[in-house]
């Protein structure tokens, strides 16, 4: 299983790759809405990637009121 | 009638298959425009079936299928109508969006949602019609109508109900959580998932699978897998109008339509 830091990384990752924004640019206190400029279908898109990349199921009303990539990565890993 | 090219929605005739584009902005929100081209291609389906053996769904547009029904209008006419003519208003709209969902049902053309991105609500029920739902990787399901005070209301627990089992229907409308196609997949919703912007590839190649079959053979065999559920489908829009009936709906729509919410979407 990785570990926090390893999902943390993945996830600023993928999130890098989706929405075209530089790697380095992102940190995982960042508000991914504010940082990447999504909106909720967006973020929704987003989840669906990382479900599938770490072969996760995470239902979307757990992510109420998330807004930064540490607590969705620390959400993602309960479920590994 | 072959080609039709509407607001909310388009078609065409090619190789015996009707392609139907939905391509209103922003997400394919289905309102009374949406409605009315549906109900053209309703009313011209019996004679395009003459010279079709299939049709598919899909979108154009990039967040996805269909975002569902066109909660700005509905919240619109509600509030710039007195009650009970908003309720009439209500009951009319849904007693139509049923006639053309069920006349997609009943086609005996095999048919085909071809989705990729939300699907959700009145969008999920659109392809629930359809006899084969063929995803991308990228698209995701809800009925999130349970957050707004409401049930899906163009005919969707009744069709998800024929298709899957109790546990499920309740866990995905209690809940009113978005599932990915994966999961729909898991609980047999699905019938192919392919790559990112592959589903209309898929859904046609199936389409012209589908034309190697007796036409007759095809249509008897589909009306007997596929029941319509007609008693609930009636009974769902008096549960719909109902709850429209309720203040706290009302304000529930308000609240979604006025909202600057990042997250209006996630139940």
């Amino acid at each position: 299983m990785p570990t926090q830091q390893q999902t943390i990384d993945e996830v600023l990752d993928l999130a890098a790759a989706q929405f075209k924004v530089p790697r380095e640019s992102l940190s995982p206190d960042d508000d991914f809405f504010k940082r990447l400029g999504i909106d909720s279908l967006q973020a929704l898109s987003m989840l669906t990637r990382l479900e599938q990349h770490f072969n996760v199921e995470l239902p979307d009303y757990e992510l109420q009121g998330v807004s930064d990539f540490r607590t969705l990565a620390e959400r993602i890993q309960s479920r590994l | 009638m072959q080609t039709f090219s509407g607001k909310a929605i388009s078609w065409e005739v090619k190789d015996g298959v009707i392609e139907v584009a939905l391509h209103r902005e922003p997400a394919n929100e289905i309102g009374t425009q949406s409605l009315q081209d549906l109900e053209q291609l309703a009313s011209v389906l019996p004679v395009l079936e003459e010279s079709a053996h299939a049709l598919i769904f899909y979108s154009t547009m990039a967040p996805g299928f269909s975002a569902g029904g066109d909660l700005r209008e509905l919240q619109r006419r509600m509030a710039e109508t007195e009650r009970q003519a908003a309720l009439a208003g209500v009951r009319e709209f849904h007693q139509r969006i049923h006639h053309v969902m069920n006349v997609l049902d009943a086609s005996p053309l095999t048919t085909i949602a071809a989705v990729h991105g939300i699907v959700f609500g009145g969008g999920l029920e659109l392809a629930l019609t359809c006899d084969l739902i063929i995803a991308d990787r990228t698209a995701r399901f809800c009925f999130p109508e349970l957050r707004l005070g409401l049930i899906p209301g163009f005919g969707g627990i009744p069709r998800l109900k024929r298709d899957l089992g109790n546990a499920v229907v309740r866990d995905l409308l209690l809940t009113g959580r978005s599932f990915n196609v994966t999961k729909a997949q898991q609980i047999g919703l699905m019938s192919q998932v392919v790559a990112e912007g592959e589903a209309l590839r898929a859904a046609r190649a199936t389409a012209a699978q589908m034309g190697k079959f007796d036409r007759t053979t095809a249509a008897a065999a589909k009306k007997f897998i596929k029941p319509i559920p007609y008693d609930e489908l009636r009974q769902e829009i008096e549960i719909v109008i109902e709850l429209y009936a309720r203040p706290a709906v009302q304000a529930a729509l308000k609240k979604f339509v006025e909202s600057t919410d990042a997250q209006p979407y996630l139940p």
